[in-house]
């Protein structure tokens, strides 16, 4: 071996080793995702949009600080260590060095202050609750981040996500009219991909961000999210492999038995547990017969919830047992039973002396049909059968998105049929719906069924700006306990959405927040 | 009683009604054979035709197929027979004041309908039934008001035809008045076309209920063939029957009702009926 040769061999050594050690971990760079968007996104800015597919491919383009496992621990996300005060009022951000925005522009700790305390505090509603309670964000250094909370809030570190708080970049908006940014259309941020284009109608094209702060991520070239309005469509296209993942209702339930066969596909329900999805009948607590206890505990006995989840959901759904969804932190499972008992329900209802006429009619209820589909047109279907069997009408009423938000907001209706995300802690996503301070005319998903009661209002409370965690769980299931037994609304199932991918893909979930993550681990084999 | 007769000789006419009589006795005997409502869940979900007692299978909720079509049949009638008489019912009115009276009146009305001709009558009804919740009285309503303009028009020309005829101008000598002489004696010698007209606007209505159903704006509390063709369309690669049956059950109908009509057409308007002859 010459000298030449001996320098080639070192050169190909050399160029071998960083291509062994990607491969040692099982990380090959390149390849194209394709996957299924649904419905088209109005914009692509998460923060100024938090409708589902906003989220889903704004993920990719906006990170946030922080990542959650499964069991919905915080993990590193731009920042790469945290420190909380003793109090439990300053948390301390560190981020991670050399994080650019797809324009080439460094981020620093200036754009987290600016997007946190400017931009999502008018932009987010969610974002706007939790940062109404810092008192002050500052940015000490470009690399560190302090926000100083006016009082305890123990769930804090749990706002941080992606779809929660996405950074903006503050040298495009700030002094301007957040919304009405042309540059909203590029859709600048910090994430693993950036835009290429979007066509209208037909697909989003997402490419590698070459200045990603972590070393070799992403490890895919491009994701193309194609719009593919009909369902069997999409089923179709991820049947013949024309796309390699889909999430949340991109296929219907029933189709997803189906792909459990397919061998090259993986089904799994994982991904979800920091939306934990948790759904019920809603009943207006204002009105008769829905402001009695009894009556409400009736309907508790009355709904069949397995076979619910079985024929409406495909079997793609948990029985609930209370406001709190088993996924998410603080839940307690020891707590009063409703089991299907058409007779248990008829003492009640006998009980509170709601007894049936000389046709055996009990009462006449509207039930607004929520317009998001056929499973819920289905479930409305499901409750009328059920209802019947004790002598109460249940009259469904059809309505559009616009009619069906303006009816159940201003508390217009008597029952339907609600779904709301618990977002990792009771706190954020669970008090709001049983909290009187949340009765809220005109405002979706707060306290719209107009449940009241000084003692939950209370606990609640307490637990939201209570730090130890043992205590934390004690209020929680007191608070379980007393919602079980007043059953200010009829939970019914836990859903349990499915991603479905290629068993080519790695990393596809792997976090609570699953098909909404960066996508910056995610690669080929 | 020579019309009725004529009728009975006439084969496709009354292929149409008996196949008519047939879906009219079904909608009338659901409730007999199908004791139990076409919303419950009787089976498994899926069941395939045959099994489990049902004849025509499951639905995706477990529902009898064949009971949803029984039932159906009754929404279809009642929705395409009442929905044809209020559209006859505007219709004639509009076309007889216009006909009638004709000059500035007859203008006016018939811009107006030819306003309702240009808007497609489908999207017409979606937007109306989008706007009025969806409910039995105002899909006949909506589809009553789509579907007047050609029985106004029709309705015009025959009191254009009547109204200057010996026997109107013997009415008026003898001093009758305006209204009598409209319905005693110009209507009854229209009325043959109308009638011919409405029994088509049946079928159409049909058309245009389990379209709406179809599209989810239907009363949901009434199981139609629109509905169960809707419900049944997302998995009909896994379960055709779920769409196929009330599909067949509409097609059927609609043809039934188009061959009875153009029956009772040929039958009631003599000048066809004579070069056929």
């Amino acid at each position: 071996m010459n000298r030449r040769e001996f320098t080639q061999a070192m050169l190909a050594a050399s160029a071998a080793i960083p291509f062994g050690i990607t491969r040692a971990a099982g990380q090959t760079r390149g390849g194209t995702l394709n996957t299924i968007i649904q419905p088209e996104p109005p914009l692509l800015v998460t923060a100024f949009n938090q409708q589902q597919p906003t989220l889903t491919l704004g993920g990719k383009i906006y990170e946030s600080l922080l990542k959650y496992s499964a069991d919905l621990k915080p993990m590193p996300g731009m920042a790469q260590s945290w420190e909380i005060s003793p109090d439990g009022l300053t948390y301390t951000f560190k981020l991670f060095p050399n994080i650019t925005f797809h324009d080439g522009k460094p981020m620093t700790s200036e754009d987290v202050v600016f997007s946190c305390m400017k931009v999502l505090t008018e932009t987010h509603p969610r974002a706007r609750q939790n940062f109404a309670r810092v008192a002050s964000a500052e940015a000490p250094d470009p690399l560190t981040v302090v926000f100083k909370l006016k009082q305890p809030f123990a769930p804090f570190l749990g706002c941080f996500d992606c779809t929660s708080a996405p950074i903006l970049p503050k040298h495009i908006y700030e002094g301007t009219d957040f919304r009405k940014n042309p540059l909203n259309d590029k859709a600048i941020g910090t994430g693993p991909f950036k835009l290429k284009e979007w066509v209208r109608g037909s697909h989003v094209h997402l490419v590698r961000h070459e200045g990603y702060y972590l070393k070799n991520q992403p490890y895919l070239d491009e994701i193309i999210y194609r719009i593919i309005p009909d369902s069997a469509s999409r089923a179709l296209a991820l049947e013949n492999g024309t796309v390699q993942l889909v999430q949340w209702t991109d296929v219907e339930f029933f189709d997803v038995q189906r792909f459990r066969a397919q061998k090259n596909l993986e089904v799994t329900t994982k991904g979800y547990e920091y939306f934990a999805p948790h759904q019920w009948l809603e009943m207006n607590n204002r009105i008769a017969p829905m402001n009695d206890k009894r009556f409400r505990q009736a309907v508790m006995h009355l709904i069949d919830r397995d076979a619910l989840a079985k024929r409406v959901y495909f079997g793609n759904a948990k029985v609930a047992t209370g406001p709190i969804s088993s996924k998410t932190k603080f839940y307690d499972g020891k707590v009063k039973r409703y089991e299907f008992s058409v007779d248990k329900a008829k003492a009640l209802l006998d009980e509170m002396g709601l007894k049936p006429d000389a046709n055996g009619k009990r009462a006449e209820i509207k039930y607004v049909v929520p317009p998001y589909g056929e499973s819920y047109q289905r479930a409305g279907e499901f409750f009328r059968q059920s209802f019947a069997r004790v002598g109460i009408d249940l009259v469904l009423v059809g309505t559009d998105m616009a009619g069906w938000a303006e009816k159940v907001g201003n508390w217009d209706y008597e029952m339907t049929q609600n779904l709301l995300y618990q977002l990792g802690d009771p706190a954020l996503g669970v008090s709001r719906t049983y909290v009187s301070s949340n009765i809220k005319k005109g405002i979706l998903f707060s306290n719209t069924e107009g449940y009241s009661n000084p003692e939950v209002d209370k606990l609640f409370d307490e637990a939201a700006v209570t730090l130890d965690e043992a205590k934390r769980q004690e209020l929680y299931s007191k608070v379980q306990q007393i919602l079980v037994e007043d059953v200010p609304v009829a939970w019914t199932l836990e859903l349990e959405y499915p991603v479905i991918y290629d068993k080519a893909f790695k990393n596809i979930v792997s976090t609570g927040i699953g098909s909404h993550e960066t996508f910056g681990s995610v690669y080929k084999s | 009683m020579d019309a009725v007769r004529a009728f009975l000789r006439h084969p496709s006419g009354m292929v149409g009604l008996v196949v008519l009589l047939i879906v009219v006795i079904t909608a009338i005997i659901a409730p007999i054979v199908f004791p139990v409502s076409p919303w419950e869940m009787v089976s498994a979900p899926f069941t395939p035709p045959g099994e489990d007692g049902l004849l025509l299978g499951g639905d995706t909720l477990g529902r009898d197929v064949a009971a949803g079509v029984a039932y159906g049949a009754r929404v279809s009638l009642v929705i395409g027979i009442a929905s044809a008489i209020a559209a006859m019912v505007i219709g004639v009115t509009i076309g007889a004041i216009s006909g009638y009276f004709g000059g500035k009146i007859d203008l006016v009305l018939m811009r107006m309908t030819e306003l309702f001709q240009t808007i497609p009558a489908f999207v017409l009804a979606i937007l109306l039934v989008a706007t009025f919740n969806p409910s039995l009285l105002t899909i006949i309503l909506t589809i009553g008001a789509v579907s007047w303009p050609p029985l106004a028009r029709l309705t015009r020309a025959e009191f254009l035809r009547l109204r200057n005829r010996e026997f109107v101008e013997a009415a008026l000598c003898q001093g009758e008045g305006t209204l009598r002489i409209v319905l005693g004696h110009i209507l009854p010698n229209a009325i043959s076309p109308i009638l011919v007209v409405t029994s088509l606007t049946v079928a159409t209505a049909i058309l245009l209920e389990s379209a709406l159903s179809f599209m989810g704006l239907g009363d949901p509390n009434l199981m139609s063939w629109g509905f169960m063709i809707g419900a049944g369309r997302t998995v009909i690669r896994n379960a055709w029957w779920m769409s196929v049956f009330p599909g067949l059950a509409i097609l059927i109908t609609v043809l039934a009702i188009n061959l009875f009509g153009e029956g009772l057409s040929d039958v009631l308007n003599p000048r066809v009926s004579r070069r056929r002859s």
